[in-house]
């Protein structure tokens, strides 16, 4: 078989792993906002997708395509794919992509995909690290009419064929799909390799192709915010009690013991 | 076209049962059929289902369709997308339930998808807006540090509803309902990806699900044998079950079967002893609607802390044996 052609489609996100108290609702705005020290990363889930592209890189060789789409991605952000070893880095930027919901984000990739035309894998991380929605995968599949696997944790190609280990509640099951197929990665692929210097390096040398909608054939009316299905009506945090009785002792022992009493009292155990 | 209503809940069965996460469905589609005025439908595909359709009816269901055919026995994308799809376009609902399991994750988005219509995943709250009739469907967001609502004008109305957070009707096995057998010919040329192999990844002892008591242990564990020692020691004592957070599990310290978490298993025991476990959203998200959180942690800032009804500021190194050690005592007498 030729080298296969594998596209990754990565969103850049707020850092999910920042402290809860950051994540604060503009309830005016319907919309998260996060102090500057908050960093934008590539989407946890999108990097094990990264990952999945490149184990079969290593092994059978072929190029990894990477897509990312927003408005004023950040590229030292963006290009970390280009860094561990992508090939090229396409961006669908523009200001009109913004606010989207998983269908306009969905339309906008599968249309991309279309334009590139040749691919045999696209791997997307299994949610977005942001609104955790869990749709834009099999929505590119669907729009795209190929077959998806969700929840891989072990992606091989063999004879024109992708073997997919996907996670179901008690274990793994071994699933087969014909090509070109969208594979969705979950966190027991094993998280995304360091960039060695040398990759580093050539990815900063290398400049991303930028697409606006009209350059793969939308309207601004289809992205974004306008292309939405789902309405978001409400963004907020609900009140919390913060009411912890925390159980004190001369020794760590002692409160423990407390707890103990505590619990037997209170009924709870 | 004809005009969408109705709720239709699509079930799932686990060893020939109803699944607890379809009697949930059932529960939350009776209330807001009941609000509308119209009829609650369940959907069941399966190599055999005669049983679980009057279980369905049991829990709240006015009618059962019912899909039988041996291609259906499990769950396959493109054979129950072809079962969902025509079901949805003969009976033409208003909104449609699904749970937010490995099959409505996989299962949802594509059907929304194939529809052109809107959908929310692992809503925790749904209710009809008085006004405009829309379903209101609230989720948890950025790793569960906000809850968005969301409605969508297109029909049918899709959701997928998170394990636990709706309540069933009492079973009663009196109530009437019509089930409807239906055939689909499941055109096997457009099976594109095959199932090959299962394999099972035993837990040993009482399921996390069904377990009214978890121990869970976190990053500051430290490593793989506290958990089948310390923590499994209480765990005994309480007659509960070892859980883990997410680094646990990615570092391979225990299976990915007991990660507890937005991404792992969601529990709502009666107790939720959370060991060493800073307290991300992310992992909160699995254990929020447990009755009593309980937190040991030595970070006395932890986030934990702003979730537990009790906690213990110390090292679990020194806390866990002696808390086990007392409980026993106290059980014992």
């Amino acid at each position: 078989m030729p080298d296969i052609n594998m596209l990754v489609c990565c969103k850049q996100v707020p850092d999910p792993e920042a402290p809860p108290a950051s994540f604060k609702v503009d309830s005016a705005a319907n919309k998260m906002t996060l102090p500057p020290d908050v960093k934008p990363v590539v989407g946890q889930y999108d990097e094990f997708a990264m990952e999945a592209a490149l184990k079969i890189k290593d092994k059978i060789g072929g190029k990894i395509t990477t897509l990312s789409l927003g408005n004023k991605l950040v590229r030292d952000v963006i290009k970390k794919t280009l860094a561990v070893g992508g090939d090229e880095l396409i961006l669908l930027e523009d200001e009109t992509f913004e606010e989207g919901d998983s269908w306009s984000t969905a339309y906008a990739l599968a249309t991309a995909i279309k334009k590139i035309g040749e691919y045999d894998l696209i791997f997307c991380g299994r949610q977005s690290s942001d609104w955790d929605a869990g749709q834009v995968g099999l929505g590119i599949a669907e729009l795209l009419g190929i077959p998806a696997v969700t929840l891989a944790r072990k992606v091989e190609v063999t004879d024109g064929k992708a073997k997919i280990e996907r996670v179901i509640p008690d274990g793994y099951e071994v699933v087969e799909a014909t090509l070109p197929a969208l594979i969705t990665v979950t966190s027991e692929l094993g998280a995304l390799r360091y960039a060695a210097l040398k990759g580093i390096m050539a990815a900063a040398k290398k400049q991303p192709i930028v697409w606006k909608p009209s350059d793969i054939g939308l309207e601004p009316s289809q992205v974004g915010a306008a292309g939405r299905r789902a309405k978001l009506t409400k963004l907020f945090q609900p009140v919390k009690e913060a009411k912890c009785e925390i159980i004190e002792g001369e020794t760590p022992a002692e409160a423990a013991a407390n707890l103990a009493l505590k619990l037997r009292q209170a009924k709870i155990l | 076209m004809a005009e969408n209503k109705g709720i239709l809940v699509y079930g799932e069965l686990t060893n020939g049962k109803l699944a607890a996460i379809t009697t949930e469905l059932l529960g939350c589609g009776r209330k807001l059929a009941d609000e509308l005025k119209e009829e609650l439908s369940c959907l069941l595909t399966s190599d055999a289902v005669e049983e679980t359709s009057k279980e369905a009816i049991a829990f709240g269901a006015d009618k059962v369709y019912t899909v039988e055919d041996a291609l259906l026995k499990e769950y396959q994308s493109d054979s129950y997308m072809q079962a969902a799809e025509k079901l949805v376009n003969q009976t033409s609902p208003r909104v449609i339930l699904m749970g937010q399991t490995s099959m409505g994750r996989d299962l949802a988005p594509r059907l929304a998808f194939r529809l052109g219509v809107g959908l929310s995943t692992d809503c925790l709250d749904l209710s009809i807006d008085p006004e405009t009739k829309l379903l209101l469907q609230t989720r948890p967001v950025y790793g569960g540090n906000a809850q968005a609502t969301f409605t969508c004008e297109l029909m049918p109305q899709i959701v997928t509803v998170r394990s636990k957070a709706m309540s069933p009707i009492e079973r009663d096995d009196s109530r009437k309902g019509e089930v409807i057998p239906t055939k689909v010919e499941i055109d096997t040329s457009k099976v594109r990806t095959k199932i090959v192999e299962k394999v099972k990844e035993e837990v040993t002892g009482i399921k996390l699900e069904d377990a009214p008591v978890i121990v869970c242990g976190g990053r500051g564990i430290g490593g793989p044998e506290p958990f089948k020692t310390t923590l499994k020691e209480l765990a005994d004592v309480l007659k509960g079950a070892v859980g883990a957070s997410r680094p646990p599990a990615d570092n391979g310290w225990v299976t990915e079967a007991l990660h507890i978490g937005l991404t792992g298993k969601i529990v709502a025991p009666e107790v939720y002893i959370a060991i060493a476990i800073s307290g991300a959203s992310q992992h909160i998200a699995g254990c929020s609607g447990s009755k009593n959180i309980i937190a040991i942690n030595k970070d006395p800032e932890a986030n934990v802390f702003r979730e537990a009804k009790f906690g213990v500021v110390g090292r679990y190194e020194e806390v866990v044996p002696a808390f086990t050690a007392k409980l026993k005592e106290l059980l014992a007498g």
